[in-house]
């Protein structure tokens, strides 16, 4: 029973890191885009936010800093997408060799150092002492309702989902594309590198070379898997969660598999989920996702 | 015709010059901003890399990867897929080679080489079948599957090198035994140039040819051009989409057998300082043009041995090239449509 409980609760405190990211591409996605960069984007968060954390010894200014700098950096792959035209599966590859670039940069460093870490903070409960966790596991779980509430009972919302469906149609009923095309990159590129911060900042406590360990790609898959829809992806979240919590506590058992089958586990599942809720999405995805808008000139 | 091509291959070349430049001063301010010397770290570069016979050898040794892992992203691109999983390809075709390499000693000399090739193509072919087969048959998207495989691969290798093929001799860095002599790609003149560069043309040059000259060419493009066309016109177009990916892997994965057949010798986990994602770029910056392939290739070649000269010269940590190789995307990716043709 303890057993489990630890599950769930570490499947929570690893759902986090991924939920920002998968949040992020959900709204990109809905506005039209896909960005395969978010990889590199975790990773400047991570290493950032680590660095800035150790200079200052304040953890909430690394947040900050990461918060910031993914921001900045996805402007890049939104003006590359938006205003230049260019196509958007290169352009994300091309913010991935940026973001492990800079990230490895930055860290060098840090390499083997200790960083102040996030505070945590339990709800008052019977199982306090096991589900203690950092504001940033609060915040991401209250972002995935805000987010859907965004999408799809505000005004912003609608035009930003019209523009996904068909950016000719929402220009000529008066919306910009670009403009919420931009918007959408911005909130993408802060929530991305702000789940890499929180791996580094409420998790590791440590920062180490290429840390996401593909968690950038595997947010791509969990939006396909939750129909672009933010409440289906705090499910998707759970479940590659608790498959990370699942391979820890089998490595930590010392069970007879070995640790690089067991690492496989997340992988292989994401695969599996592509495989099982992937299909048939084609009707669901917005219409307009991975095509460059030309403009109406 | 002729002026007009030529004059296509004028611009092209000013073009190229340009983007140097640009992606040059942008990275030359970079390392400036980092507290380096920016000229000495090029002329550093230009003279071990191009002016040293020796470093030129090693350019081309990194060509090899390069040619194939990029043909290995070409040919799906072709057939309209996008393959961004030839890191993985390459790791699994070293795996595969290594099994045959280690496990059929005593063949003579030749043909133990060739099987070694033959199980590196095998295996980057069948890592290549999952997301080709998940992707024919309209499951799965073949962007994401093959990025997801490339973080499989290391893991299925580290299992065979931290376990069952670990060698003995060796306790504190986990690696296979080595290659036995027949087993061994033939490097060059002394140098770290080896047979694969030109296993590498070879298939540039077949590539080339059976690409716009041949049938299987036509019908791979036409699939790629419009697949609904293509299966109007009674194209076996899954059939078409599996074969794409499995050709492409098996080049991948000869990079990869190639790699340690030559350079390494031994299976390890770090036979890959990126080529898989390289030999996306190559052929992106190329557009799965033959002749651009080899420009790039040799281009990119020098950018990753640069990475490593800056890496002893200016104690910049390796990946600090993939700064340079995204400075590079972003400036080819920031020039007008209209130049960049279709896709």
């Amino acid at each position: 029973m303890s057993w489990f409980l630890s599950w769930i609760s570490g499947a929570i405190l690893y759902a986090a890191p991924i939920l920002f990211p998968t949040l992020g591409e959900a709204v990109e996605q809905r506005a039209g885009m896909v960005n395969l960069g978010l990889e590199g984007l975790m990773l400047l968060g991570a290493s950032l936010g680590f660095a800035v954390s150790f200079g200052t010894k304040n953890p909430w200014l690394g947040v900050l800093a990461a918060a910031g700098a993914g921001l900045l950096a996805n402007l890049i792959y939104a003006w590359l997408v938006v205003h230049r035209r260019a196509h958007q599966l290169a352009a994300g590859l091309a913010l991935m060799f940026f973001g492990i670039g800079m990230s490895a940069l930055i860290g060098k460093p840090y390499v083997g150092q200790m960083a102040p870490v996030l505070p945590k903070y339990a709800p008052t409960g019977p199982q306090s002492l096991l589900f203690r966790y950092d504001p940033l596991v609060y915040v991401a779980f209250l972002l995935a309702p805000l987010f859907w509430f965004l999408l799809f009972r505000t005004r912003f919302g609608l035009r930003l989902r019209a523009v996904g469906e068909n950016p000719a149609i929402a220009y000529a009923a008066g919306v910009s594309p670009s403009l919420i095309r931009y918007i959408a990159a911005a909130l993408a590129g802060t929530l991305a590198a702000v789940g890499g911060a929180h791996l580094s900042l409420g998790i590791t406590g440590t920062w180490s070379e290429g840390m996401t360990a593909g968690r950038g790609f595997i947010a791509i898959a969990l939006v396909i898997f939750s129909r672009w829809n933010p409440l289906r992806a705090i499910v998707g979240a759970l479940i590659f969660g608790g498959a990370v919590v699942l391979q820890l506590q089998l490595q930590a058992r010392g069970i007879g598999v070995s640790p690089f089958f067991l690492d496989m586990l997340p992988y292989v599942l994401t695969v599996l989920v592509l495989l099982v809720w992937g299909r048939g999405v084609r009707h669901v995805a917005p219409a307009s996702l991975g095509r460059v808008y030309f403009g109406t000139e | 015709m002729l002026s007009s091509w030529r004059a296509r291959l004028g611009w092209s070349a000013v073009r190229l010059l340009l983007t140097v430049v640009v992606v040059l001063g942008v990275f030359g301010l970079f390392l400036w901003g980092l507290g380096r010397d920016p000229i000495k770290a090029y002329q550093d570069t230009f003279r071990l890399n191009i002016l040293n016979p020796r470093g030129l050898a090693g350019v081309l040794a990194r060509m090899a990867p390069l040619l194939l892992t990029a043909l290995g992203v070409a040919i799906p691109f072709r057939a309209g897929l996008i393959n961004v999983g030839a890191e993985g390809q390459f790791m699994m075709g070293a795996l595969l080679g290594t099994w045959a390499a280690l496990n059929l000693e005593g063949l003579p000399m030749g043909l133990h080489l060739a099987l070694v090739l033959l199980a590196g193509m095998v295996g980057g072919a069948l890592w290549a079948a999952v997301p080709g087969v998940l992707r024919a048959r309209g499951w799965v998207n073949e962007t994401i599957t093959t990025l997801l495989l490339n973080y499989l691969a290391p893991l299925v290798v580290g299992y065979f090198v931290f376990g069952p093929w670990r060698a003995p001799e060796l306790a504190f860095y986990p690696q296979t035994p080595e290659y036995p002599a027949s087993a061994r790609l033939p490097l060059l003149f002394g140098t770290r140039l080896h047979l694969g560069f030109f296993l590498g043309l070879f298939f540039l040059l077949a590539y080339a040819y059976l690409i716009n000259r041949s049938r299987w060419g036509l019908e791979l493009r036409t699939v790629g051009g419009n697949a609904e066309a293509a299966r109007r016109l009674g194209l076996p177009v899954e059939r078409w989409i599996l074969a794409a990916m499995m050709l492409g892997g098996a080049l991948a994965g000869l990079a990869g057998v190639a790699e340690v057949a030559a350079i390494h010798t031994r299976l390890k986990l770090d036979i890959s300082p990126g080529y898989g994602f390289m030999g996306f770029l190559v052929n992106w910056l190329a557009f799965a043009n033959p002749l651009g392939i080899l420009i790039m290739a040799f281009l990119i070649a020098f950018i990753a041995s640069s990475g490593f000269t800056l890496q002893i010269t200016q104690r910049l940590p390796y990946a600090a090239v993939n700064v340079l190789m995204a400075l590079i995307l972003f400036t080819v990716l920031a020039k007008p449509l209209a130049q960049r043709g279709k896709r």
